[in-house]
């Protein structure tokens, strides 16, 4: 039974892991986030769903169609929320994120439906006997693939062209703007992997839970915690947080009693950052005087 | 003048057809009389509109009937409706907006226990009755006001679970789990299924919670079944109660599981899969093939009035229609015996019905000052889901 609550703490912390790296990328690159982050997850599973389900699309062309309009609605939000605010120095991007997330929720709650679907999948009942536990192939899978996506943005960012100019705006906008990368156009790329991320998270969550036009709304807000309590700036931070958490829910949920997990967790979350202000991994931004 | 007269002769069809359309939708009552106005606060959108939308449907027909025999004191009846947005606080700003300005008669609740005990005071102190028809809350009715004018035809929490505590233990239970919605509907379940379980002496594996977000109950199901749980008693919206099958299904542990009516509210048969049907869950009226005269005659009419219901796995949720639709006729009655529409006397209007011969059963005098539900749990049967179809259990299931 601890390997059960092992699994389910894995694969519920891989999705918040993912989640999180959305806001870890966005933040390195332009030191804003997309609090719409938990939406974009949401608009992955609903999409799926709707091409899968409804239209009866091969899931061969409707996954990578799903993760490609992810990815529009990151450049979407970048240019319309954050770019018209960030530009001029305010901070209103912010709630500019929030609202399109909440707008694009009850978008989606007025065309997909307001009732919970299921995304029916064969992996849901397959089961393999793991440590003397059944465990469901697909929470399995789960934290796999977080796990090869974090592990394919590492690559990306330290072998690939793509990855040293995103190092570069990174690490000094104005001189990568001087050697002439296009800073605009890598910050709207962050946004676009960021809400593709979540995508991806919201197609793998999809069976195993229930496709809803308000699914989103809380994994948001966890993730968001987690990016902050793994240290923002560090990837592998994020990522190592996210499994922690969820890692911390499960196990405390079996030990202690669900009426324990919130409690427990978020007062973690407090004593870690009281402890370690920067997050479990972050370190503390340079200021040049 | 000769070129008028014909003018005019065309202008008669017209006329004359709107009359009778306002004679066809009023009934026999008299148009010039302004409509008595009905209130429901319901959660419209959300998770649950699927429950406002069957609280709006039996409200229609029972009023569309009402309507057609003649109305209220001579008056049609009208229903003015607002979406609460499962949310308390939206929940009295719309109970108030529907008192005050649209000066509805009598005010029905929707689906939230959380929502109709934040009107409760609201309206015992503006003093116009209250009708809940689907939130089952024990202290809806059981408010402790000294003036209560608060109703209900639906079921009660503390009578569910005496009920559902009776069916597992003739089912064989001895040592429940309990696994709960987190909210005041969870913790008024809980206190139900404590009183009933302590009446038998009986022993509890333990108290655990779910909620909407939860993605895997695979921890809490293992804590009841480290614990020695026999049998689960679920109390859970839709989403969470499939949420608890499938990760029973994933544990591979085949264990009873009797429910409040959570599993009624949506496509519980979809997203709870193939053993959906392990479920047994608690209704108050079911529509199946044969429902008697008065079923069959509703089941017509919500055909003909909304041409999406097809087959019988459409007019779901069933209990929102039907508590919906007796609850219409008793307060019409109570209107009627009151001979106005002042509060404090369509309250005491309730008291006086003696007799209606209703959809869910024959109510004989169903309200009393000390007995504001119309409903008890031998009104109650057991259920459930087969082929996306809430269907009544046979005795030997």
């Amino acid at each position: 039974m601890f390997t059960a609550a092992i699994i389910t703490g894995l694969g519920l912390g891989s999705m918040y892991a993912l989640l999180a790296l959305g806001f870890h990328l966005t933040y390195v690159v332009s030191r804003t986030v997309n609090f719409a982050q938990g939406s974009a997850m949401m608009v992955g599973a609903v999409l799926g769903y709707t091409l899968c389900i409804n239209w009866g699309w091969s899931l061969w062309l409707a996954l990578p169609l799903t993760l490609i309009l992810c990815g529009l609605y990151g450049l979407v939000i970048e240019r319309w929320l954050v770019r018209p605010f960030h530009s001029r120095g305010s901070q209103a991007w912010l709630m500019a994120t929030v609202a399109g997330g909440i707008l694009v929720d009850n978008l989606a709650l007025f065309t997909f439906g307001k009732e919970p679907r299921q995304f029916e999948s064969s992996l849901v009942n397959l089961n393999i006997e793991l440590f003397g536990s059944n465990v469901g192939a697909l929470q399995l899978l789960i934290p796999l693939a977080g796990a090869a996506i974090a592990l394919a943005l590492y690559l990306v960012r330290r072998y690939t062209r793509l990855g040293k100019v995103l190092e570069a705006c990174v690490q000094n906008p104005r001189a990568a703007m001087l050697m002439g990368i296009n800073v605009n156009r890598v910050v709207a790329i962050a946004f676009a992997v960021s809400t593709l991320f979540a995508g991806v998270a919201g197609l793998l969550i999809a069976p195993l839970f229930s496709v809803n036009a308000e699914m989103g709304m809380l994994f948001g807000l966890k993730a968001f915690a987690v990016a902050i309590l793994g240290g923002i700036t560090s990837a592998g931070g994020v990522f190592t947080a996210g499994l922690l958490f969820g890692l911390t829910e499960a196990l405390i949920t079996l030990y202690f009693g669900s009426a324990f997990t919130q409690i427990f967790t978020f007062a973690l979350v407090i004593v870690a950052l009281a402890i370690r202000p920067n997050g479990l991994f972050g370190s503390q931004a340079l200021v040049k005087v | 003048m000769a070129t008028r007269l014909p003018n005019l002769q065309r202008l008669l069809f017209p006329v004359a057809a709107a009359v009778t359309l306002n004679m066809a939708v009023f009934g026999g009552a008299q148009a010039s009389e302004p409509p008595i106005k009905v209130g429901l606060v319901a959660a419209l959108s959300g998770q649950s509109a699927k429950s406002g939308e069957a609280l709006t449907r039996g409200l229609t027909m029972a009023i569309n009937e009402v309507n057609a025999s003649g109305g209220v004191l001579g008056r049609p009846l009208e229903l003015v409706r607002r979406d609460d947005e499962s949310n308390p606080s939206k929940g009295i700003l719309a109970a108030r907006e529907l008192v005050q300005r649209e000066k509805v008669a009598v005010l029905f609740g929707g689906l939230d226990t959380p929502v109709s005990l934040a009107i409760v005071p609201l309206v015992n102190q503006m003093k116009v009755p209250f009708m809940g028809i689907w939130a089952a809350g024990t202290k809806i009715t059981e408010n402790g006001a000294a003036d209560n004018y608060v109703f209900r035809v639906s079921a009660v929490d503390e009578l569910v679970d005496e009920a559902l505590v009776k069916y597992g233990v003739d089912n064989g239970m001895k040592k429940p789990g309990m696994i709960l919605i987190n909210n005041p509907w969870g913790e008024s379940n809980e206190a139900g299924f404590k009183r009933a379980l302590e009446k038998r002496g009986m022993p509890n594996a333990g108290v655990e919670r779910i909620q909407d977000s939860d993605l895997d109950v695979v921890p809490q199901l293992t804590r009841l079944k480290n614990a020695g749980a026999d049998t689960l008693l679920l109390v859970g919206n839709v989403s969470p109660s499939a949420q608890v099958v499938k990760s029973l299904d994933r544990m591979g542990w085949d264990v009873p599981v009797v429910s409040h009516w959570g599993p009624a509210g949506g496509r519980f048969g979809e997203l709870a899969g193939p053993n959906a049907s392990r479920v047994h869950f608690i209704q108050t009226y079911v529509f199946t093939e044969n429902n008697g005269a008065k079923g069959d005659a509703l089941l017509a009419a919500l055909k003909t009035a909304y041409p999406q219901i097809k087959t019988l796995a459409d007019v779901t949720p069933a209990v929102g229609i039907a508590n919906a639709y007796d609850a219409l006729h008793l307060t019409a009655q109570a209107i009627e015996k009151a001979g106005s529409t002042d509060g404090k006397a369509v309250r005491d209007g309730f008291y006086a019905i003696n007799e209606y011969d209703g959809l869910i059963k024959h109510y004989t005098q169903p309200f009393t000052p000390s007995k504001h539900d119309a409903l008890g749990p031998d009104d109650y049967l057991f259920t459930h889901v087969v082929n996306d179809q809430i269907v009544p259990l046979k005795p030997e299931e």
